[in-house]
């Protein structure tokens, strides 16, 4: 007996002793840093938001991988691309970061996937919107996690069309991402036997839409396919009540998050028709993620919150699992496993590091069916992954074999 | 149907009309702005906070008080002229005989404070401030549904501004402190106090940004934002129309919130730089701006 305890205690030690010499984690830390818009337009779909989610991922990991401590860093990119880069570098070349998340803002992000492709270091998109990420600007190391424009334009585009508005003008914000919804909704609506009868393109961060959308009922569409996001999305709605145009057209927000209809109330948007990858009240297990997150930002997370939660822990979890902090074992382990957790079930897929996993066509409700804080959407469909994403034979990713 | 360069006359007179909408913001904070450099000579940059500090003092007076929209109209200027003058009398007045540069750096400081602590406490996606319920619905002029609520923002800046130009260029409290400007010792030597006339001038000053803080709730979302997304241009205003100047800053408000009206339906992407063009334009030809006084 004695032996057999001491035998055991012995081989317990060796394995112990083993498994610390094989974990290879640079500079005995595994650090993860995020760059998001902490100040400005988006801050509340991510921001402080957005970070609090990736500590509550450490935490729930007891703030050790693999033997070691994990560390947050944080920083504001102010939408700026430059901004957004230059911290980025100075993470990885003084910091030893060892992921990088991308917060909001198409155009930071994909400068983050330069800087990280070069370097060679995980970058995970969470909050960017444009599908150039995983086509023209894809790289071995980028993961597009969250959504993208096509899968919205799958979602609002193909719904609205279909359910009867089939003539569309758009409101488009000027830059990467706004043209992106644009284009990728425009495609889905021709497709889905609808027709585009124009667009007008504002600056982003425009205060007073009432002027771009006189030109958008002179159109005599439809359907308004609003392709803006935050602020811009939320001025346009606001507007184009005032202004009676709900009366002879109907609002599609391409890109809304729940923020954005809290911050406008039910009596504005009721009905309106939204694309996102996750709702707070859908499952039993995403509540109880959301209470807790309720309670240390004292509202409900967005879709980009609870998707930096789960992105980080994929990549825990991955380091884990290899014992090592090195990209490319780490960006193998992350694809080869798939993701299951509160936020979602889904792949990332391999070739171009596409998130892949179910979109849900959301509407939000009335006042009178909204029983409590936050109670905002009913899911009219859900979109599976492979329907909702860009299929592998359509990308223009130069990775993807054909 | 009459064609303008493509756009059918009708949508083009309801652009002009909203771009005076917009105009006339740009007019009753720029003179706020005209009146306070010409008095105090400082570059007042926490305007635009203590215009996003009106609006959301009417959203609080709301939301937590019931205090209504006509009520908050008043008091919301009363409160933030108030502050006016703690912030003139504790901070701006050591700032006189120094350079221009210091007095827009601390309110730029001031403007950074204000807005950290609104974005704190609410976020940046903004509250919602409803119409008041008289000046809800709309009117058809024919060209276009103008919202009662956006006629009334004209109606009620306009007649502001005319009233605080008449104020200093007609009565004889305006001549006093017009004179203050120009040669203090000698206006105090008449027995006029005035540092208490630049404390109120000052005060008067934020209270216009604090009204039109008030006017701009229901139509924009009430945002920690809101000051900031607005300052450039009102200062770009106040340039082109001639630093201090009482008539051009209205005048110029007025005509750039135009200006701007045609670019969105000419040339969308260009609105948010048109008054910047403009600016740059008339820089080249009177550097003192449009009304300004050569020194």
């Amino acid at each position: 007996m004695k032996s057999s305890s001491f035998k055991r205690i012995a081989l317990a030690s060796l394995l112990a002793c083993g498994g610390a010499a094989q974990a290879q984690i640079s500079g005995d830390v595994v650090k993860i840093g995020i760059i998001t818009d902490m100040s400005s337009v988006y801050a509340d779909i991510d921001g402080a938001g957005g970070v609090e989610a990736i500590k509550m991922a450490i935490a729930d990991m007891k703030g050790m991988v693999a033997g070691k401590k994990i560390e947050v860093l944080f920083a504001d990119h102010q939408n700026k691309a430059d901004v957004a880069a230059s911290k980025a570098r100075e993470w990885i070349d003084t910091q030893g970061l060892d992921l990088l998340i991308g917060g909001t803002n198409s155009g930071t992000n994909l400068a983050m996937a330069k800087i990280a492709a070069e370097k060679k270091r995980p970058f995970i998109s969470i909050g960017a919107g444009t599908s150039r990420m995983t086509n023209e600007d894809c790289t071995p190391y980028t993961i597009h996690y969250a959504y993208d424009t096509v899968a919205l334009a799958n979602g609002t585009g193909a719904a609205v069309t279909k359910g009867g508005g089939k003539s569309w003008y758009f409101l488009t914000a000027d830059y990467a991402f706004g043209a992106s919804l644009q284009n990728d909704t425009s495609a889905v609506v021709t497709k889905s036997g609808g027709t585009v009868k124009g667009a007008v393109k504002h600056p982003l961060n425009a205060s007073d839409f009432s002027s771009f959308l006189l030109q958008a009922q002179g159109s005599g569409a439809q359907i308004l396919g609003l392709a803006n996001a935050g602020g811009d999305t939320i001025n346009a709605i606001k507007a184009a009540n005032e202004f009676g145009i709900t009366k002879t057209m109907k609002l599609a927000g391409l890109l809304m998050f729940i923020n954005d209809i809290h911050s406008l109330g039910l009596k504005t948007t009721e009905g309106m028709y939204l694309t996102d990858s996750w709702y707070w009240n859908q499952t039993p297990e995403a509540r109880a993620w959301s209470r807790r997150f309720f309670e240390k930002m004292k509202r409900m997370p967005s879709s980009l919150q609870a998707a930096d939660y789960s992105a980080t822990m994929h990549y825990l979890k991955a380091v884990e699992a290899t014992k090592s902090d090195d990209a490319d074992k780490v960006l193998a382990k992350m694809k080869d496993t798939p993701i299951n957790d509160f936020y979602t079930k889904g792949t990332i897929r391999k070739e171009d590091g596409r998130g892949v996993h179910d979109m849900f066509l959301l509407q939000v409700k009335s006042l009178k069916e909204s029983t409590e804080p936050w109670d905002y959407f009913k899911v009219v469909t859900r979109i599976p992954g492979d329907e909702a994403f860009t299929k592998l034979a359509d990308s223009k990713c130069p990775a993807v074999k054909k | 149907m009459t064609d303008f360069f493509g756009i059918p006359l009708p949508a083009l007179l309801g652009q002009l009309l909203l771009g005076l909408v917009n105009g006339s913001f740009y007019a009753m904070l720029s003179l706020g702005l005209a009146v306070i450099f010409g008095m105090l000579n400082i570059i007042n940059f926490a305007h635009g906070a203590l215009y996003m500090m009106g609006a959301f003092l009417a959203w609080m007076g709301l939301e937590y008080l019931g205090i209504n929209y006509w009520a908050m109209l008043l008091l919301a200027p009363l409160v933030v002229g108030a502050l006016g003058i703690v912030i003139e009398r504790a901070l701006l007045q050591w700032l006189y005989k120094l350079d221009h540069i210091y007095g827009l750096l601390l309110t730029f400081g001031i403007t950074l404070v204000t807005e950290g602590i609104f974005r704190s406490f609410y976020g940046v996606s903004g509250q919602q401030y409803a119409v008041p319920e008289a000046l809800q619905g709309a009117t058809n002029l024919g060209f276009m549904i103008l919202p009662n609520y956006r006629a009334w923002v004209v109606v009620a800046s306009i007649t502001v501004c005319i009233a605080v130009w008449a104020l200093i260029e007609k009565t004889s409290l305006g001549a006093t402190l017009r004179a203050g400007t120009e040669n203090a010792k000698l206006v105090q030597a008449f027995g006029i106090n005035v540092p208490r006339m630049i404390t109120l001038t000052y005060a008067g000053g934020v209270a216009l940004a604090a009204f039109a803080g008030v006017l701009a709730a229901p139509i924009l979302q009430v945002s920690a934002l809101m000051g900031s997304n607005l300052i450039i241009v009102v200062f770009a205003v106040v340039v082109i129309g001639g630093m201090g100047s009482i008539l051009g800053s209205i005048l110029t408000g007025l005509g750039l919130g135009v200006i701007e009206g045609l670019t969105k339906v000419f040339y969308p992407e260009a609105s948010n730089t048109v008054v910047f063009v403009v600016m740059a334009i008339v820089l080249l030809v009177r550097p003192a701006g449009l009304f300004g006084k050569e020194k």
